[in-house]
């Protein structure tokens, strides 16, 4: 009988608890974070919570917003869309956010975007995936650039140079699938030809035999490798074994430059599209990203000793961007912070410049992208 | 480009691959033969010696750092073997496969706590990323080279010892008759500890010198191990020079599907040839059927 009396209390001590949680004016405001923190996409879920981790405490310690701390809930989904799943409905239903930040990938997302929608809770994503704005969702945004943005950038480069024959590699992964389909989608009006399209294993350990098949299609003027890390480095290195010297492009899953370090002499002369984060030392004063982006880099680089990555600056560019609504909405009302987001203008973040609208859930331009290449194992814009 | 440039350069990018997996093989080698256990965690050995040699290369000089590493990677695989064989007292076989199993992930997230998710790698042993060696048209990194002369090297060593060391003598006895064995006084479980040892020193050593071609993070133990297995079975156990073979077999049938069909079919194929060669060879391509296969499950 003390037992059940015992196990009867506690009972009713955990169902309040939830009731003491909620709403009270000096309570911290809950925002949802989901990121692949360890896992194969860890080298994006890391610095997103890193980076998140020092945006917060930095405005929490100028007073927070509306006179409110934030509460950054944060959910480590190892890149398995499952439990992106799961941790959206916990987050939604029993932490009660505000609005979700991430997740880091596009599978992910797009897992829990119908979710969100239904729920009527803003989801902020951190991934880079076209469909997750197209069909536009009224509650759903993403941060990254768009891969059809990077791919053309690519492809305005290789006109200038006169290229118009290339080879296409890329991983087996969601990544990759999604870069290859904008390449071949977008090649034909911008007169380049794709000779050769191969797709290798992501965790492959080398890749000369691939780059031997590009070798032997006769006239590839240049390689374009989708992928992530570590495949990059290795392309670039095997390449240069094998004696395959034409350019290399790589997509903007190059944004670290410890990329670059880690093929050391073969990543010279590599060109990419990326965020103006890596070569904000090039910028101009007068350059309305500069002050953000050289204050980002510093904080973040100072507290966590390690280089800064264009992945960390999604993240900040997610909180950024509910920050603002929150700011500009008044109150942590989901509806009115969902409106206030989808009036931004000119916001300023690390990816570039934010204008979102009821169709652009996205709000970057072609000019959010600048192509940089490899110079002495550092990034700086590329110049004609 | 020429055709037979062309096939030559195949040739070697299978030489490459396939000299990685043969040095994973010659360790699952080792331990199969000597104690009858499959050791998933083989892969993880490999990683751990990259990783530390890393670690250690950041303040000693390179050769040292690999030394180390080596000898480092030796004592964890004794130590596992202490902690986690022998103190069961049913030495089942299959229950000590799944341990392996086990230590693998465990391995694998403890290396993701102590040196986080990054990629590192070592720098190439002579020559930097964009040396290459030419060789009748057609080029390779010199890492592979080094790569290869490692394998060849462990695989004389291990022959040396198996034959000529009474060490290895008494290996081979357990792994043939532990009973008789232990009537002769060999000391079985210390034999047991000294082949992980010395499969996880050769893992080790694999792990270093594979590192500046494919880099070392804390996932890339469980491919490899895969492959390595694959490349084992092929090769048929209880002869390390078979564990060689295999690998550069599974390597150069990888790279020349490249050649024909798209590079994704690559994996495919490999296996495929794998499975066709085992229904006509259950035993591998060198491996003896002799009562050294017919292991208590």
């Amino acid at each position: 009988m003390k037992r059940l009396i015992v196990v009867a209390v506690l009972g009713l001590c955990l169902a309040s608890g939830p009731l003491f949680a909620q709403g009270k004016a000096s309570e911290p405001i809950k925002i949802g974070a989901i990121f692949a923190v360890t896992g194969p996409a860890s080298f994006l879920g890391a610095p997103e919570q890193k980076t998140v981790e020092m945006f917060v405490d930095k405005v929490n310690k100028e007073g927070g917003v509306l006179g409110r701390k934030l509460e950054i809930v944060l959910k480590d989904s190892a890149a398995d869309p499952a439990k992106a799943g799961s941790f959206a409905k916990q987050l939604i239903e029993e932490d009660k956010v505000l609005a979700i930040i991430g997740p880091s990938t596009s599978g992910e997302t797009m897992q829990i975007k119908a979710l969100c929608e239904e729920n009527k809770v803003p989801l902020i994503s951190c991934a880079a995936a076209e469909v997750i704005v197209n069909p536009v969702a009224k509650y759903v945004f993403k941060t990254p650039q768009k891969d059809s943005q990077a791919v053309t950038w690519i492809f305005n480069t290789m006109k200038d140079k006169g290229i118009s024959k290339i080879a296409v590699v890329s991983s087996n992964d969601g990544f990759g699938k999604a870069g290859t389909e904008q390449l071949v989608n977008l090649a034909k009006d911008s007169g380049i030809e794709i000779l050769a399209n191969e797709v290798y294993d992501k965790q492959a350990t080398d890749l000369t035999d691939v780059l031997t098949k590009v070798k032997g299609t006769a006239g590839v003027q240049a390689v374009v490798n989708w992928s992530i890390v570590p495949a990059q480095s290795i392309v670039a290195k095997n390449m240069k074994q094998i004696g395959l010297n034409v350019p290399l492009f790589q997509s903007h899953g190059f944004g670290n430059v410890k990329y670059a370090q880690q093929a050391g002499a073969a990543a010279e002369g590599t060109l990419f599209p990326a965020g103006r984060l890596l070569v904000v030392g090039e910028l101009p004063d007068n350059h309305p990203q500069k002050a953000l982006l050289a204050s980002y880099k510093k904080d973040y680089e100072s507290r966590f000793k390690e280089d800064v990555s264009t992945f960390g600056g999604h993240a900040y560019d997610a909180l950024l961007v509910v920050v603002e609504g929150l700011k500009k909405a008044g109150s942590p009302d989901r509806d009115k912070v969902r409106d206030a987001i989808e009036n931004i203008k000119g916001l300023v973040g690390t990816a570039g410049i934010f204008n979102f609208s009821p169709e652009d859930h996205t709000g970057l331009a072609l000019d959010a992208f600048e192509m940089l290449t490899v110079k002495n194992g550092k990034f700086v814009i590329y110049k004609k | 480009m020429e055709e037979g440039n062309l096939a030559l350069q195949y040739l070697l990018s299978g030489v490459t691959k396939g000299s990685i997996y043969a040095i994973v093989a010659i360790g699952f080698n080792l331990i199969y033969s000597a104690t009858g256990v499959l050791n998933f965690a083989q892969g993880e050995f490999v990683m751990l010696g990259g990783m530390i040699a890393y670690t250690l290369w950041q303040f000693l000089p390179l050769p040292v750092a690999v030394a180390a590493s080596v000898v480092l990677v030796a004592l964890i695989g004794c130590a596992l073997e202490i902690l986690f064989f022998r103190k069961l007292r049913r030495h089942s076989i299959l229950h000590m496969i799944i341990i392996t199993m086990g230590l693998s992930i465990v391995i694998q997230e403890a290396a993701l706590h102590v040196w986080d998710e990054k990629v590192r790698s070592l720098p190439y042993f002579t020559g930097n990323e964009i040396s290459s060696v030419h060789l009748f048209g057609a080029a390779i990194s010199p890492q592979v080279i080094w790569v290869l002369g490692t394998a060849v090297v462990s695989v004389v060593f291990l022959h040396g010892f198996l034959r000529y060391t009474l060490q290895g003598r008494a290996m081979r006895a357990c792994s043939s008759n532990p009973e008789a064995a232990a009537l002769a006084g060999i000391n079985i479980s210390n034999m047991r500890t000294l082949s992980f040892g010395l499969s996880a020193a050769l893992g080790g050593l694999a792990g270093c010198v594979i590192s500046p071609i494919t880099m070392t993070h804390y996932e890339m133990g469980a491919p490899l191990a895969i492959k390595g297995f694959a490349a084992a079975i092929l090769g048929g156990f209880g002869n390390p020079m078979a564990a060689v073979v295999g690998g550069l077999f599974v390597g150069i049938v990888e790279a020349f599907s490249v050649s024909k069909m798209p590079a994704a079919y690559s994996d495919v194929v490999a296996f495929a040839i794998l499975l066709l060669v085992l229904f006509v060879r259950p035993h591998g391509l060198f491996g003896e059927p002799t009562a050294e296969s017919l292991r208590e499950f």
